[in-house]
């Protein structure tokens, strides 16, 4: 049985303008009790497996977790390696922020098994930074980058970020050339979305910041599949690019809708037909583990319907798409059965195309992904018959 | 029990909305000892809360009180609630019809309306003693004087005889009550003549069926006879008869003369119109009481549930509410944007939208209601006549020869300051000046002919802020008038958009052509196309609108794994169409259907 391991690390050196995420001030943290507390989740959850699992991936990220030492990190790791089986060729990923990342931090990381390095770039214009409250300027990744490859990790990822408000187009070109020339294998680039609530909301309603137009943001989408598709980049999902044979393994779970455990605060899982988030307050999901508890805040046993319409909805990232014979093997029904009616409409309306047995988004469907997707939620369009009992032993143990 | 014919008097109230009708039938109930202190709830006479709640009478009662006079005699006094709106007009004309006289209550501050007026002249036609009484005396703002001036300028009435009273804090109230003995006179008709009982309401009952609201004009009624219903020609037998007091009470008979209840186990209202007369099976009547119409609905429109599974619970709804209501016509229609629903008539805005809300909050529906027409009147090129309630059944252009709407005459009260407006609105309503009187030194009563439909569609509203609200409005029916009329149809990316047609006069087609596009264009969402919202008549398109397509909406980031939060965001955006209908591919939002509504001239 094969999972895919997370590990989140909550903690911050500061919060970003557009962060609404979980995390907390590394320098008031008590990251020992952190460390500590992890590791007793991984082993309670190591010996409640009957068998040992082995990795299918694993993805440390945060918040930063740069900010623990090296040697924090690699005490939780050389943990998961005593209660899961962690194959040779693991693809394990650390999040890093370029201003948290030394040689020597990066060398450690490097021997206690980490293989891959995902560094938030964002842009490559301070000004731009300094807008989204980043701790770093566009100097100090290159430094990291070049720190990562001393280090000898030749699995590099570049997160980038478009639509940050007041970023022309050309800035934005300038970010995919700059990002380019420090030639990674992979970049992830994300849209940004403003929470409600952050900083960067509230300048936005203050007037302070002008926000970016959608048919700008829409561009921005174009131009990036355009020029990273150009330079040699598989455009593999909605917002990741790699090169060939570079594609992060452990996200490709996520959109596959397969199983992983997720450990530490806020950490979230999806095992045995369920999801399960925990606690987010260090403090609380220390204290729970500390009283013998599971330290989970929220769990949903994932009906039939639903786990169909994830499986669609996350499937549906990929360029791929979803394919019908796995469908079919996974739930014991024809996509036509479930989807029939809805899939017809939207490849009617140009957003859905079929492609060697692969359900995918076409071109015009890929901007406008989530008119799609609401289609798989709340219920499918008609379950036509009832599943059978074969297809109801799904993707768990 | 039976108080002999000359101790009888039988006498409505007619008062405009908030001028005080309820709080006075509470301070007579109370006068008389019908009601002790506040034991019931205030103004009873106003049953449902919507009623309460927008302060107008929609159901008749009637209550008999006790009132032992200065003269030592005891007397029975029987007071006959009226509605007091347009819509329910002919319901007026029967309570008058079952009455000897009336209270006219006017406003001490605010004079004569013009609802009071059209309930005045009708009390009148009906050779009704009225008795005005100038109510709200003890406000500061009260000028009776010039009260009593209208009285005399517009109705002709004496008005010296007028009660100065504040039914709010009692003054007047034993006066009115001594007034009534004197004023008015006793019933006429015989109790050994054939029956003769005069339907002015009635109401369903759970247990007993339909309960009828009765004035005995002639003979006698009595448990266990067998009556028949002159119009419908049903026939029953009576189980219970009885009188409000205000509580129900039965009483072995009701004599010539006298009000009250009859439960005759009749299983729908429809058998028992208002109107109507009852008489007996064994020595029947020779004819009927005068005045039984059939009342027929003058405002139609399409009702639909927005879930198209909640049909049924709209049909039983209808099928409830009808049981209480005569008025209510519905049948089922379909629609090609909004699926199975009903066309329902009223008896005009006020009844519809009293409908709607009951069917909304007593029943729980969730509706699309598509805008309101009247019935219009189509001849064919082949000479047949087919009425239309339903713009989406005109026929195609060629084959109309002719088209006719009904026209009212309105008859519209205001302080003379705002004459310039309110003539500005009804000449821009296609209105057709007929007279204008001063009916005081500062009030004036302008009449207007003028379609019925123009004044459905928001005329209430605009009469109101041209005037600041002193303006009231009465209407009566004149008939069917050729109109230039034309069918203006919406499509929505090319699809004909049938709940949303609309009948307007040619000249007007433009203007409100282009107002509806517009705003469909702002209630609309973006879709990942362009939408193209247009107004034709025929195929000729008159206004165009268009929606630029939505270009980008993806979730990025899968932060952590948390698929539940997304699919939550998926599901609440999927949960926000859920309310809205899909024609073609397009969703179209519940309150575009109303759109055609607030058509006035808001965005000039």
């Amino acid at each position: 049985m094969k999972v895919g391991l997370y590990l989140h690390v909550p903690f911050c050196r500061r919060k970003c303008a557009y962060c609404d995420f979980v995390s907390y001030p590394a320098a008031t943290a008590d990251t020992a009790g952190y460390v500590r507390a992890v590791q007793t989740e991984i082993t309670r959850r190591g010996e409640a497996v009957r068998d040992r699992l082995t990795l299918a991936g694993l993805y440390v990220g945060g918040g930063t977790p740069t900010v623990l030492t090296a040697d924090a990190l690699a005490a939780i790791l050389a943990t998961v390696r005593r209660h899961f089986h962690w194959p040779e060729n693991l693809e394990a990923t650390v999040e890093a922020n370029p201003e948290t990342v030394c040689l020597s931090g990066l060398e450690k990381l490097r021997r206690s098994g980490i293989n891959r390095i995902s560094i938030g770039m964002q842009a490559a214009q301070d000004s731009l930074l300094a807008v989204l409250g980043r701790g770093h300027r566009f100097a100090d990744v290159r430094a990291a980058v070049r720190a990562a490859r001393r280090a000898g990790y030749t699995n590099l990822n570049l997160d980038l970020i478009s639509g940050i408000p007041g970023q022309t187009l050309r800035d934005w070109r300038r970010t995919l050339a700059a990002a380019l020339a420090l030639e990674p294998e992979h970049i992830a680039a994300y849209s940004l979305e403003i929470p409600p609530g952050s900083v960067l909301a509230v300048r936005l309603a203050r007037g302070e910041l002008p926000a970016v137009p959608e048919e700008e943001a829409y561009e921005m989408f174009q131009t990036t599949r355009e020029v990273l598709v150009k330079a040699g980049f598989e455009h593999y999902e909605i917002a990741n690019f790699a090169r060939p044979g570079y594609a992060c393994r452990h996200n490709l779970i996520y959109w596959m809708n397969e199983p992983y455990l997720g450990f530490g605060p806020a950490a979230h899982s999806h095992w045995n037909g369920c999801r399960w988030a925990n606690e987010k307050d260090p403090a609380v999901y220390a204290a729970r583990l500390a009283a013998g508890e599971w330290p989970v805040a929220e769990r949903e046993e994932l009906d039939l319907v639903t786990q169909m319409g994830e499986t669609m909805f996350l499937g549906l990232r990929l360029r791929r798409g979803v394919g019908r014979e796995q469908f079919r093997r996974r739930f014991g029904l024809d996509l036509e059965t479930v989807y029939g009616a809805g899939i017809s409409r939207l490849k009617e309306q140009g957003l859905l195309e079929e492609q060697d047995g692969y359900l995918r988004l076409t071109e015009r469907g890929l901007p406008v992904a989530n008119v799609v997707f609401e289609n798989f939620v709340g219920g499918a369009f008609c379950v036509s018959k009832p599943p059978s009992a074969g297809g109801a032993a799904v993707g768990a143990t | 029990m039976h108080a002999k014919r000359e101790r009888i008097r039988n006498f409505c109230i007619i008062a405009h909305i908030d001028h005080g009708k309820s709080t006075l039938a509470d301070r007579l109930l109370e006068y008389t000892g019908a009601l002790t202190g506040r034991k019931m709830q205030e103004q009873v006479l106003d049953t449902m809360d919507l009623e309460r709640e927008r302060g107008i009478t929609i159901k008749l009662q009637a209550v008999r009180l006790r009132y032992r006079s200065r003269d030592g005699g005891e007397y029975q006094l029987n007071l006959i609630d009226t509605p007091g709106h347009v819509d329910f007009s002919y319901e007026v004309s029967r309570s008058l019809a079952a009455c000897e006289g009336a209270l006219l209550v006017v406003d001490a501050s605010q004079g004569i309306e013009a609802q009071t007026l059209a309930n005045v002249y009708l009390a009148l036609d009906h050779n009704l003693a009225i008795i005005p009484v100038i109510n709200k005396i003890d406000l500061p703002s009260a000028d009776p004087d010039r009260v009593r001036r209208e009285l005399e300028d517009v109705i002709g009435l004496d008005g010296n005889t007028a009660i100065l009273a504040s039914a709010k804090v009692g003054i007047g109230v034993g006066e009115i009550l001594e007034r009534i003995v004197q004023d008015i006179p006793p019933p006429a008709g015989a109790s050994t003549a054939p029956l003769r009982a005069l339907i002015f309401d009635s109401h369903y009952d759970a247990y007993k069926g339909v309960i009828t609201y009765v004035r005995v004009v002639d003979g006698r009624l009595e448990p266990g006879m067998p009556i028949r219903l002159m119009a419908t020609g049903g026939e029953f037998e009576v189980s219970e008869i009885g009188i409000f007091t205000p509580a129900p009470v039965t009483v072995p008979a009701l004599q010539a003369g006298e009000v009250g209840f009859v439960a005759a186990g009749i299983k729908n209202v429809k058998d028992c119109r208002v109107g109507d007369t009852i008489t007996a099976v064994r020595q029947p009547a020779a004819a009927p009481l005068p005045g039984y119409r059939r009342v027929k609905p003058m405002v139609y429109c399409g009702l639909y549930p927005v879930d198209g599974a909640e049909f049924g619970r709209l049909r039983d709804a209808l099928d409830r509410l009808s049981l209480n209501d005569a008025s209510l016509v519905y049948e089922p229609e379909s629609s090609l944007a909004l699926g199975f629903g009903f066309r329902c008539g009223f008896l005009g805005l006020l009844h519809m939208e009293i409908i709607q809300e009951r069917l909304e909050r007593e029943y729980g529906l969730d509706l699309i209601t598509t805008a309101p027409s009247v019935v219009y009147r189509v001849t064919r090129t082949n000479g047949t006549v087919t009425e239309i309630q339903n713009p989406a059944q005109v026929p195609p252009a060629q084959e109309i020869a002719r088209m006719e709407e009904p026209f009212v005459l309105a008859s519209i009260m205001l302080p003379q300051d705002y004459i310039g407006p309110v003539m500005e609105l009804c000449q821009g309503r296609r209105g057709v000046f007929r007279n204008m009187e001063y009916i005081g030194p500062q009030r004036v009563l302008i009449t207007y002919e003028l379609p019925l439909s123009e004044i459905i569609y928001d005329f209430f509203d605009r009469l109101k802020s041209s005037t600041r609200g002193y303006a009231s409005l009465d209407y009566d029916y004149l008939g069917y008038r050729e109109a230039k009329l034309v069918r203006v149809d919406i499509l929505v990316s090319g699809e004909r958009l049938d709940a949303l047609s609309i009948i307007v006069h040619r000249d007007k087609a433009y203007e409100r052509s282009r107002v509806i596009v517009e705003q469909l264009r702002d209630l609309i969402p973006r879709h990942t196309f362009e939408v193209v919202i247009q107004a034709a008549i025929g195929q000729k398109v008159i206004a165009r609108e268009r929606i630029k397509a939505l270009r980008k909406n993806v979730l990025d980031k899968c932060y952590g794994g948390d698929v539940t939060r997304k699919r939550k965001l998926l599901e609440r955006q999927k949960e926000g169409k859920k309310r809205m209908k899909q024609v073609g591919h397009v969703n179209i939002p519940q309150e575009a259907f109303m759109s055609v509504l607030s058509v006035g001239e808001n965005k000039r």
